[in-house]
């Protein structure tokens, strides 16, 4: 176990750094600089250099990229052409923005998908397992700014139930501590459209995957001894078999937030929610390259830390995988 | 071992089916007569078969089908551009902003969901394949570097990074293709590359290494068929997963401006703010995007029955 967990470590670690490494050979493949926007706005040639010394890209490449994976060590994300300020300032919150969105997502995909899909293996084989199954695979063939867009047109734009986006009230001033920030009504009535979005998105998963080792687990002896015993469906169901079906939840949930991660800037930008996906988009879009670069590394860092957690949890949850 | 070695392409279930293994000659046309028997009795397969060929059918003879060309700005009889048109007879699902017709940019989506679809999913899930091959059969030091790659695959968040490339490369149809199946082939490999380990332990291949068969021979002739069921699987579900990925990169604005999308389509009527109420617009692609990805899941999960006897309770 101890040595499975060693090596997994080193494994983490190449894996991050190829990470990084891919993320500055893809940014320093794309178009332009920070001058590009403003050599049309009658920049010299002067100035121009100037600015490209000032933030290093003058320097040959593989210092640049010596320079580059120093700053992340030391947490120093770069300096924002766009904001003319640290990257790291603004990802700070807008990472925090995307954190709460996709948690909140998957913490409602998977409270209601475990207990749906437990239900559709109870009832296997009937007109009501179809349906749910149906409806699963609907959910699972909606592209999120579909969802996104259709519960905009009807909570929104028909019953104006709840603002169009963003992610408190025009004008408002940010709160400035944490809690006071994420934890107040104005906060949570902003996010539940795009949070059910994604809850919608991903709970097909969770369903379908209940119900199959539902049904694996509801064809075991102990759940007939149960049913002798006289016991409830419901506890039978809820109490007995859904918790020796739980197992393989806990690595997919890991695995699937790490995905969502990446998945949250099509839901971002649907309702102007102002998280690190839909900054890394625009970014893009304004050449803003160390802003783009810093949400993609924090996305990325998800990714990975998420993958880890999923492969440790896979072991150490099921004593019967071998550790090779 | 890890996690995603046991998840199915859907999520459905933690365990891959262990086929039955015979000779190989007989494993080629056991999979034909498999696909066909993905069809009968099975309801789901078959109304998604029936939908996916009408996308085909759509996508093939646009030209001829779509009543106008998608690009064409409409006038009403008053010589008035017909803007944000309600449907009518004349234009059935309605105009764009543009007074163009929304029915035939649909038709012609089509054809951009199709080739991405179809394209990407060969594409990644050849190089999956051979990635899986490779490694399961040689195992040591190239199974160890070529599952580093997977992981490392597994690493990059997939819409980030398919739209920084996409930005770099440019939007073209087949720059879309080539990114999204850069990082699409990582879950067939890691799949198949189980199958292939259980595949080199049975006795069919210690009999072929008896008579002295070459590795190329023992990985395309004797193993690649048994593995053939799981790689159609995961063509079925990645046309799914890529059609979806390109809704979303022209949902984003990153998409072939040359071409209409049914991602693009929605992206216009976003972009343009009027989703507010023009219903129309939004409504045909939405669904066109449902009902294609849910044919292909639907034909999909019949056929992982087959590869899976797990299902099929």
């Amino acid at each position: 176990m101890r040595k499975f967990i060693i090596r997994r470590i080193a494994y983490l670690l190449l894996t991050y750094w190829a990470f990084i490494t891919v993320l500055f050979v893809i940014f320093r493949m794309t178009p332009g600089d920070p001058t590009t926007m403003y050599v049309v706005e009658g920049m010299t040639e002067a100035e121009r250099q100037a600015t490209l010394e000032r933030y290093g890209l003058t320097d040959p490449l593989h210092i640049q990229y010596l320079n580059y994976v120093g700053d992340l060590l030391r947490g120093d994300l770069g300096f924002s052409y766009r904001y003319n300020t640290s990257v790291a300032s603004i990802l700070i919150i807008k990472f925090w923005n995307t954190i709460f969105l996709m948690a909140t997502s998957l913490l409602i995909a998977y409270s209601i998908g475990i207990l749906f899909g437990a239900y559709l293996g109870w009832v296997r084989g009937t007109a009501k397992e179809k349906g749910g199954l149906l409806l699963a695979l609907i959910f699972r063939s909606s592209p999120e700014f579909w969802i996104g867009i259709v519960l905009l047109s009807v909570f929104v734009f028909r019953l104006g139930w709840f603002p169009w986006g963003g992610i408190r009230a025009i004008g408002a001033e940010a709160p400035v501590g944490f809690t006071s920030r994420y934890f107040n009504r104005e906060f949570a009535y902003h996010l539940f459209l795009p949070a059910l979005t994604g809850a919608i998105y991903y709970m097909a998963q969770p369903i379908l995957l209940m119900r199959s080792s539902m049904i694996s687990v509801l064809n075991s002896d102990f759940i007939e001894i149960k049913k002798a015993e006289g016991l409830s469906p419901t506890r039978i169901v809820y109490k007995h078999a859904a918790r020796n079906s739980m197992l393989p939840m806990a690595t997919v949930i890991a695995l699937v937030a790490g995905m969502s991660i990446g998945g949250s800037l099509v839901i971002e930008t649907v309702f102007s929610w102002p998280g690190m996906g839909r900054e890394m988009v625009e970014s893009v879009h304004h050449n803003d390259y160390p802003m783009a670069m810093g949400a993609f590394f924090l996305m990325g860092t998800v990714v990975i830390f998420m993958n880890f957690l999923a492969d440790i949890a896979y072991v150490y949850l099921d004593p019967r995988v071998r550790y090779d | 071992m890890s996690v995603r070695d046991k998840l199915s392409a859907i999520g459905e279930t933690m365990a891959i089916g262990d086929s039955e293994s015979s000779t190989e000659g007989s494993r080629i046309r056991e999979t034909i007569d498999a696909i066909i028997r993905v069809f009968r009795g099975e309801r789901m397969a078959q109304i998604g078969g029936v939908i996916l060929l009408s996308f085909i059918l759509v996508g093939l003879f646009a030209p001829m089908l779509a009543p106008y060309d998608p690009g064409e700005m409409n006038r009403g009889e008053d010589g008035e551009l017909l803007r944000l048109d309600a449907p009518s007879q004349d234009h059935p699902f309605g105009t764009t902003n543009l007074g163009r017709d929304i029915l035939s940019q649909v038709m012609y989506g089509a054809r951009v969901s199709l080739i991405v679809g179809l394209a990407a999913a060969f594409v990644s899930t050849v190089i999956g394949t051979n990635v899986a091959l490779i490694a399961g059969y040689y195992g040591g030091t190239v199974d160890n570097i070529l599952m580093r790659l997977v992981d490392i695959a597994y690493g990059l968040p997939f819409l980030p990074f398919v739209i920084a490339l996409v930005f770099i490369f440019g939007s073209s149809l087949w720059n879309i293709i080539f990114v999204i199946s850069l990082l699409m082939w990582r879950s067939s490999a890691r799949v198949i590359r189980s199958e292939v380990l259980s595949q080199k332990g049975r006795p069919y291949i210690e009999s072929a290494d008896a008579i002295g068969a070459s590795n190329l021979r023992k990985m395309y002739i004797h193993i690649l068929p048994n593995v053939l069921p799981l790689m159609v699987l995961y063509m079925a579900f990645g046309v799914a997963w890529a059609v979806i990925y390109e809704a979303s990169i022209a949902f984003l604005g990153f998409g072939d401006p040359s071409m209409y999308s049914w991602g693009t389509i929605m992206f216009e009527a976003y972009s343009t703010g009027a989703i507010r109420f023009a219903y129309w617009w939004v409504i045909p692609p939405g669904v066109c995007i449902m009902l294609f990805v849910m044919s292909v899941f639907f034909i999909g999960r019949s056929l992982e029955k087959i590869t899976n006897p797990d299902l099929r309770h």
